[in-house]
């Protein structure tokens, strides 16, 4: 067993690669360093390093032929892992002579981040330089000049780092082939986030291309810890009729644990909310006591509202920054760059920090917010101390009670070491419309061709003919049973049985429509200066992007937190948002959505322990304990697998909380449905709000007196058929499914993508897809992206198996509580209300009470 | 997500289900009568007009063809669109059998729309067109005019008092119904917000709601609608699901 050896402690990236995590796979060393080329022996003889096992074995397996996977924690030498193979192979093909024939690119590396590319550029050149390596490594993203992207066409690098969508655009080109038929290597870095969304849909299906043009291409993936490797083990080689054996896995098991604590504050944990301020002097004092401290939250939101609160404490004016997606590129680049080079005490980051990039010495990780999943929290830990002889250090700030609970449930249980990666889900049809038109822009495709290439892929290896056919026929006039466009056709079928682009313009239309992220609309944010008159004046820094949707809530003079600053929101100009330096401390917070990523079902099932056993209390903070406490006199704590139901009156509404503990989006869905069969049972619901751990539904009658009076049974209420009827009817109405379908729609080609900007221009087009969904859901309910939008829907944005799971588990175990009053347990929900709050039906109820107020005024 | 963003609703379904209960022969009440330069005019939850005093029947922005026009343009939007929209139009012509019916402009979502549109939806306007007098206001979506389709042409129409044509006139609105704004409106109470395409008049012009499914809506409140009405006087109708809900302006958000 080869034990890598900690040497200079000057900060170096590619250090960074070598220390870390002990391997426990042992290997014979003598053989496997006879694979490394005399430079890089010479190299790591130098530096006083040696390459770890797993860096060994996964090269000596790449290079007998195998396609391989590489599990292991951060900090473990993943990626130069990763590139071994191709380094070492690239060593002994030397330099191509000047005037050789044409050579396309060497190794693909595909990352989900353009960031992660141009770090792993940095660090790749390092070693390459200092062993004198004549390789080329470039980047590729879509912020790449276009002159330079023309260039790679013409004379590719050895080495091309890009992420998904760069790969479909250069795979939809004519010179396709010719760029990719000497590829050996594809390694795809931060797979397991990779797989689970329609990028990884994406870029499987570009990776069954990829092997078209270069039958011999092996894969090297390369994954933080998952449940279930196998499934990644399989996307890695050609499925179909005839699979591939699976990857070859390396398995790096993590070093030391993780000493993890939850934040002890002196103040009061708040009831409800998700940003935690109450403990910022608590996290200052942690700054202060540490060298470099990384703060996760989960929204930009968070972001924004703790930094401000961070400096307004700042006494010892400690170097402290921000790093999110919507701050401009410029400024992240100075935060990065400010980072890497140590001059940071700490930086409040969302998850734009959160995949594989490593970046100075940090020794504490701060998470905002309970721990929701626990591969995504082992990940962000994963970022502090990369030594392998030291624990990485965190700590938990939980931001209400119910998140005490949670917090302390993840710790208790060892959950850190458990994994719940979301698995690999069936290819989306929508990617695969686009995957159809780019595969016709790049060369005529024979039908039967590309639909065996296609269920190679592993994420559609049981598509059915008839599916592929339909959505041939969808790409080609919009599949509808009416056929009405054959003259327009995107693409026709020629003679010869191949299908072709209609003309160059449709391959225009895919280079724009590209990718599966559907970005709401983004406006720049731009400081200006506010005259004396009230005049706003021109030029002035650009701050970053934020949503149109926020900004619709605005009017001239609120203020809001942005890019750190408190800001006052000026106006819309042309596509900018204009706004002023706003002098005070008490911006106007926007809305907030809620914590992003919902309650893991292991974590729910945790917390619902520990809330039916008092024993296990006494690790909980004094004021949480007598939260519980007050709550089991006054109303009840449920059982483990009970469903507790509360009522109580409340101003002049009627409420109902629900405590299933199942996490907001089933929860959601199950509002949905619920306030639909209160409706029909006459209890006049007026809407519902969600949390990760219950729901409270309210309306005009005693919902209370209807279950006690037996005018309302819980058990019917709550009956598993309401994902039937129930669930179908409500979908058709929904806004959510008229979201996903706007998403599908794009995404299919089926209406362009907004580019900001353009819009001016007058050469984009614009149409609600609403209505769109309403005519063809009228019309031709059957129609292929309403059945990809039911998909979606069901398996991502709904939870119905989360759901289903739960109202099964529930069966004959709903207790209810008719109450005078609100109870303990209920207050942090009661709290969200208005917040964030989902209407039911009853839409002409709000016309019609607008309609009365204009009568009431006519007979005043 | 905010109740604003989640529910910007036409409501289009309520107004597809509508149709089809008319057509079946039930005929729900809800319009509502209100009095536009001294005429007399019937708004209808379906989206049209009715003037009771000449028998005219008033729609607006139809755009007709739209999925085929974005079709040609290499969006494949559901042809569906010209049968739904003339489906409602059918139903609102069943339920007052109007002796006049002016299609207020942009009839068809561009030029070539009228030219190729197939003769099963030829003949379903021929068919309501059948024994009475109907004109084609045009607009600038299609200045041209229809081909092969029963009914006169026109760029401005006076009759019974009114005038009908398809931009609102910057100089004077005194009687006038135009469309071509696709008025809609927001109102919200308690957390709630909806919006639905209306009817907008301030008693001395009125701007008629797009008829068309695909149409869309402008919120009353966008500046493209600035100058037009007088506030103080300014009156929504709102097309709900089944019956007309009028609200103030004043009393609208967006």
């Amino acid at each position: 067993m080869i034990m890598s050896r900690r040497q200079d402690t000057s900060f170096s990236p590619v250090r960074d690669y070598l220390i870390g995590v002990d391997i426990v796979e042992t290997s014979s060393s003598g053989r496997d360093a006879a694979l490394l080329p005399r430079p890089f022996l010479k190299w790591f003889a130098e530096k006083g390093w040696q390459p770890r096992a797993h860096q060994l074995e996964l090269l000596s397996r790449s290079t007998a032929g195998e396609n391989m996977l590489l599990i292991a924690p951060t900090g473990a030498g993943k990626t130069l892992a990763g590139f071994l193979p191709s380094l070492t192979d690239l060593t002994r093909r030397g330099k191509i002579p000047p005037g050789s024939a044409f050579t396309g690119i060497h190794t693909l590396y595909v990352s989900p981040l353009k960031a992660l590319t141009v770090d792993i550029e940095r660090n790749l050149m390092k070693p390459v330089t200092e062993m004198g390596l004549s390789v080329t490594v470039e980047n590729r993203t879509g912020d790449t000049p276009q002159a330079k992207r023309q260039r790679q066409k013409l004379n590719p690098p050895d080495i091309l780092l890009t992420t998904p969508e760069q790969v479909a655009l250069l795979l939809a080109n004519k010179e396709a082939e010719r760029f990719f038929k000497d590829l050996k290597y594809v390694v795809l870095d931060e797979l397991h986030s990779l797989v689970t969304s329609k990028r990884g849909h994406l870029l499987s299906l570009g990776l069954a291309r990829i092997r078209r043009h270069a039958p011999k291409v092996q894969t090297i993936g390369l994954s933080a810890t998952v449940s279930d490797p196998m499934d990644l083990q399989r996307w890695l080689v050609p499925q179909g009729e005839d699979p591939a054996p699976p990857a070859g896995l390396v398995h790096v098991i993590g070093g030391a644990a993780p000493d993890i604590t939850i934040m002890k504050t002196e103040d009061r944990i708040p009831w409800s909310g998700h940003v935690s301020t109450y403990a910022m002097p608590e996290v200052y004092d942690e700054i202060k006591r540490h060298k470099m401290t990384l703060i996760f939250v989960n929204t930009r939101f968070q972001a924004e509202l703790l930094f401000q609160t961070l400096w307004t404490i700042n006494d010892d004016n400690l170097p402290i920054a921000l790093h999110h997606g919507s701050l401009d590129v410029g400024q992240r680049r100075k935060v990065e760059a400010a980072m890497a080079a140590n001059k940071l005490r700490a930086i409040v980051a969302t998850s734009t920090l959160d995949m594989g990039i490593d970046w100075g010495d940090v020794d504490l990780v701060v998470h905002v917010g309970a721990p929701k999943g626990a591969s995504r929290l082992a990940q962000r830990i994963g970022r502090s101390n990369h030594r392998m002889d030291e624990p990485s250090k965190a700590i938990l700030v939980p931001a209400n009670r119910f998140e005490v609970m949670e917090c302390q449930a993840a710790l208790d249980a060892n959950y850190l070491g458990a994994q719940d990666t979301p698995p690999v889900g069936e290819g989306a049809l929508d990617v695969l419309a686009q995957h159809v038109l780019g595969m016709a822009c790049a060369e005529p495709f024979d039908p039967l061709e590309l639909y065996d290439e296609i269920i190679s892929a592993s994420p559609y290896a049981g598509l059915s003919w008839e599916m592929f056919e339909r959505v041939v026929d969808f790409v080609a006039t919009g599949g509808y049973a009416l056929r009405s466009y054959e003259r327009y056709a995107k693409i026709r079928k020629t003679k010869d049985g191949r299908w072709r682009v209609s003309n160059p313009q449709v391959a225009q239309q895919y280079r724009l429509n590209l990718g599966t992220i559907i970005e709401a609309t983004e406006l720049n944010v731009r400081l200006v200066r506010r005259g004396a008159n009230g005049a706003v004046g021109r030029g002035g820094m650009s701050l970053g992007k934020v949503e149109e949707y926020f900004l619709e809530q605005l009017v001239q003079g609120d203020t809001f937190l942005f890019a750190g600053k408190v800001l006052r929101f000026e106006g819309i100009r042309e596509n900018e948002c204009l706004v002023s330096n706003a002098f005070s401390l008490d911006p106007k917070i926007p809305a907030y959505a809620g914590g992003k990523f919902p309650l893991s079902t292991y974590l729910a099932d945790q917390v619902r322990g520990m809330l039916a056993d008092p024993d296990r209390w006494s690790v909980l903070p004094d004021q949480v304990r007598d939260w519980l406490n007050i709550q089991r006199e006054r109303s009840m704590l449920p059982k483990k697998d009970e469903l507790l139901i509360e009522t109580f009156p409340r101003g002049k509404r009627f409420f109902m909380i629900a405590y299933c503990f199942e996490g907001r989006l089933a929860h959601q869905t199950l509002g949905m449905l619920l306030t639909r069969r209160l409706e029909r049972a006459g209890a006049r619901p007026l809407g519902f709000v969600a949390t990760d751990y219950s729901l409270a539904v309210w309306g005009l009658n005693d919902i209370g007196a209807m279950i006690k009076s037996r005018r309302l049974s819980l058990s019917d209420l709550f009956d598993e058929d309401m994902l039937g009827d129930d669930l179908e009817a409500w979908l058709n109405e929904s806004y959510m499914l008229k979201r996903t379908f706007r998403n599908c729609a794009v995404i299919s080609g089926l209406i362009e993508r907004r580019h900001p900007g353009k819009e001016k221009t007058g050469r984009q087009v614009t149409v609600s897809t609403d209505l769109i969904y309403d005519v063809l859901r009228s019309h031709e309910p059957d129609h292929i992206l309403l059945e990809a939008t039911r998909r979606d829907a069901a398996s991502g944005l709904l939870d119905l198996s989360r759901l289903g799971d739960m109202l099964k588990r529930i069966r004959g175990h709903i207790t209810h509580r008719d109450l005078d009053r609100v109870s303990p347990l209920a207050v942090p929900i009661m709290l969200e209300i208005g917040k964030e709050s989902v209407p039911g039906e009853a839409h002409d109820a709000v016309l019609q009470e607008a309609a009365e107020e204009l009568i009431a005024e006519a007979l005043a | 997500m905010t109740p604003r963003a989640l529910l910007k609703d036409l409501e289009l379904m309520h107004r597809l289900a509508l149709a089809r209960t008319i057509s079946g022969g039930m005929a729900p009440t809800g319009a509502e009568e209100i009095v536009v330069n001294g005429v007399l005019a019937v708004c209808d939850p379906l989206g049209g007009l009715y003037l009771p005093e000449t028998g005219t029947l008033v729609v607006s922005d139809l755009h007709l063809e739209k999925g085929a026009a974005f079709a040609r343009r290499g969006m494949m939007l559901p042809p569906y669109d010209t049968v739904a929209t003339l489906n409602i139009l059918a139903a609102v012509i069943t339920r007052y059998d109007p002796k006049v019916v002016v299609s207020l402009g942009d009839n068809f979502h561009d030029r070539k729309g009228s030219a190729h549109l197939v003769s099963e939806h030829r003949a379903l306007i021929t068919g309501m067109a059948r024994g009475r007098d109907w004109i084609w206001i045009n607009g600038n979506h299609d200045p041209d005019g229809t081909v092969d389709l029963p009914g006169t042409c026109a760029d401005e129409l006076v009759y019974g008092g009114l005038v009908f044509r398809h931009e609102p006139s910057l100089i004077s609105g005194k009687g006038e119904i135009a469309g071509h704004l696709h008025p809609s409106a927001t109102v919200r109470r308690r957390e709630k917000s909806v919006r639905r395409p209306c009817f907008a008049s301030d008693g001395s012009r009125l701007l008629m709601p797009a008829f068309g499914v695909l149409a869309g809506g402008l919120d009353l409140r966008h500046k493209a609608m600035h100058g037009l009405f007088d506030r103080e006087a300014l009156v929504a109708h709102l097309l709900g699901r089944d019956r007309i809900y009028s609200v103030r302006y004043a009393n609208l958000t967006g």
